[in-house]
């Protein structure tokens, strides 16, 4: 039903609020792709901010073993896959569905993603995609799936009409995948290492040409780890991107002792933000990469980055009367005005970048070394959060081609740090850490101590550009370093010594 | 002859799905196997397929007690290489 609506605005030229020269992420997709990922979060930079998802646990079985999992693991300040607090049967989630979606007019997506393998758990799976079908038919479907068994399940999945599906395929090698997978289920026996490995890469790659094949779309997520699969997965962007995934998500490991982890516990380091941008861009140069994924928990709700699962527990939706029809026509006209507003945006954007540098500023010299800032945002492309209110920064880039997003680096990683979960540097401390690599820090107003600890740390902090968009922010940031004199006036020799 | 899951169990539900004689159910705060159901999988299958997806070691054992899976058999470390194998990876 949206979908059709969405067909409509999207006429008479771009209408994708990423396919500006500004961000990179949905910039390369053809239009029809552009048109079906717009309004959703998961997918797109922008539109995470104004549309929501939420992930319903209905599938806790796994056919495989990875060593960044722990099934076990379940605490409420977490926020990474695999972690639920409440396992539903289909019948439940088709009710917390209904419930969310009719007091979260934003929503749009509804996703299964664990905290198994969600087609390691058909019945369940696909039970809850029929109701859903039926029930909720203006919410979007999507899947994520370790691939095991997927060649198999894609014949279903058309059938539920089901177009986005995510693949987490790590690598393409049994050598690595031995490494990352200890074992798998598969026909009826546990089969350990290389031959495991080999047969999970197998099914993975199968089952992405199959989906291609019919038109659906395949996002690859890919976990970074550092010293296995790091390098590696260059070529698995290449190979992947070949086989028609429309979008790469490289994301860092997670592996802290306390997650209880195999990678945790054993001490495998987790990437640095800039390893992980590094690899980012190394995979981007013929390939869609995603850059904003929050890594959320299996039964997330709301925004990305603002969960609300604790106001939807199953005791609380049972107390709640649901008008969904009224709900459903409420959806339409706010996700219309979204829409419009995104565009509207959008246009302004391209205005912008089309416009000619007035004569009398100085024009960045092309070989201008790029820099990397942080922004405290709670939302809507503005500089508007108190730097010690930000629970992530958004890293952006500034360099003589323009300002690009590259990633969000959150502050109080994964957990607020209580008694259950082990002794945690300050925050202020895990801030600064989170982050290295960027020169300045652009917020709506800080305080006197992490401003002298900031500056300490290198990090130049800035409160001048309160309530401005952020990419003008970030360039006049930039543009001032530069006619300071704080940027090197022979960048490429500096690289060359480094 | 069946097998029995211990308190280790983390309430996965993957047994349940694999178990070709409905042996298996929820009871309690986990999984709990029906002995009178269990044939340890004896003419249909090589193992019983319980312990063969069951992710956590030591959670499943057999009628003298014996783990399925003892500790290292599901990671791939043998417990006597864990140091060995926790500072080659710590270096990486």
């Amino acid at each position: 039903m949206e979908l059709e609506v969405i067909g409509q605005e999207s006429e008479g030229g771009c209408s994708s609020s990423g396919c500006g020269s500004t961000d990179d992420q949905l910039s390369h997709l053809p239009q029809d792709i552009v048109d079906k990922v717009q309004n959703h979060p998961c997918y797109s930079e922008e539109a995470h901010h104004y549309f929501a998802r939420m992930h319903v646990a209905v599938a806790p079985a796994c056919n495989i073993q990875c060593h960044y999992c722990n099934r076990k693991y379940d605490c409420s300040n977490e926020s990474r896959p695999g972690v639920v607090s409440e396992l539903l049967t289909p019948e439940q989630a088709v009710m917390k569905v209904r419930a969310v979606a009719a007091n979260i007019p934003q929503m749009t997506v509804l996703g299964i993603a664990g905290p198994g393998d969600p087609l390691a758990n058909p019945e369940r799976t696909f039970s809850t995609f029929r109701m859903l079908s039926e029930q909720t038919p203006d919410i979007k479907l999507c899947v994520s799936t370790n691939g095991l068994a997927l060649p198999e399940s894609v014949e279903e999945l058309s059938k539920h009409n089901i177009d986005h599906v995510t693949i987490t395929i790590n690598t393409v090698d049994p050598e690595i995948g031995a490494q990352i997978y200890p074992w798998i289920y598969w026909n009826n026996r546990r089969i350990r290492g290389v031959k495991g490995a080999k047969i999970l890469i197998e099914q993975q790659q199968r089952g992405l040409e199959m989906l291609t094949e019919r038109g659906i779309l395949v996002k690859v997520n890919s976990v970074m780890i550092p010293g296995v699969n790091d390098d590696h997965l260059k070529e698995v962007s290449r190979i992947v991107k070949q086989k028609g995934a429309f979008l790469h998500n490289v994301m860092p490991l997670i592996a802290e002792a306390e997650h209880g982890t195999f990678y945790g516990v054993m001490g495998q380091r987790s990437p640095e933000p800039e390893e992980l941008q590094n690899l980012q861009d190394a995979c981007s140069g013929d390939m869609n990469m995603m850059r904003h994924c929050r890594q959320c928990r299996a039964d997330a709700v709301g925004l990305l980055g603002e969960d609300r699962g604790e106001e939807f527990t199953m005791d609380k939706i049972e107390e709640m009367e649901i008008d969904y029809e009224a709900a459903m026509q409420k959806r339409a006209v706010i996700h219309q005005g979204i829409i419009e507003e995104l565009n509207e945006k959008h246009q302004k954007r391209t205005q912008i970048a089309g416009m000619s540098v007035p004569s009398n500023e100085p024009i960045i010299p092309a070989d201008t070394r790029p820099v990397l800032m942080a922004v405290a945002t709670a939302g809507g492309g503005i500089v508007n959060q108190h730097f010690g209110h930000a629970t992530e920064f958004l890293v952006y880039e500034a360099s003589p081609n323009g300002v690009r997003f590259i990633s969000h680096r959150k502050v109080d990683q994964y957990c607020i740090g209580n008694d259950t979960c082990g002794e945690k540097e300050s925050a202020l401390d895990g801030s600064i850490r989170a982050l290295k690599g960027c020169e300045a820090v652009l917020c709506s107003k800080i305080g006197f101590e992490p401003w002298g600890m900031l500056e300490d740390a290198g990090i130049v902090p800035n409160g001048e550009h309160a309530m401005e968009p952020i990419e003008e922010a970030v360039m006049a940031v930039y543009e001032e370093m530069i006619t300071t004199g704080k940027i090197d006036e022979h960048p490429v020799a500096m690289k060359a010594q480094a | 002859m069946a097998v029995e899951i211990v308190d280790l169990c983390v309430s996965c539900w993957a047994c349940v799905d694999v178990c070709p004689s409905e042996a298996i159910a929820k009871g309690g705060k986990h999984m709990q196997v029906n002995a009178k159901k269990c044939t340890e999988c004896e003419g249909d299958f090589a193992d019983p397929q319980c312990a063969s997806i069951c992710p956590i070691e030591n959670c499943i054992v057999d009628a003298g007690g014996l783990a399925f899976n003892p500790p290292g058999s599901l990671t791939g470390i043998p417990p006597e290489l864990l140091a060995e194998a926790m500072n080659e990876i710590q270096a990486r």
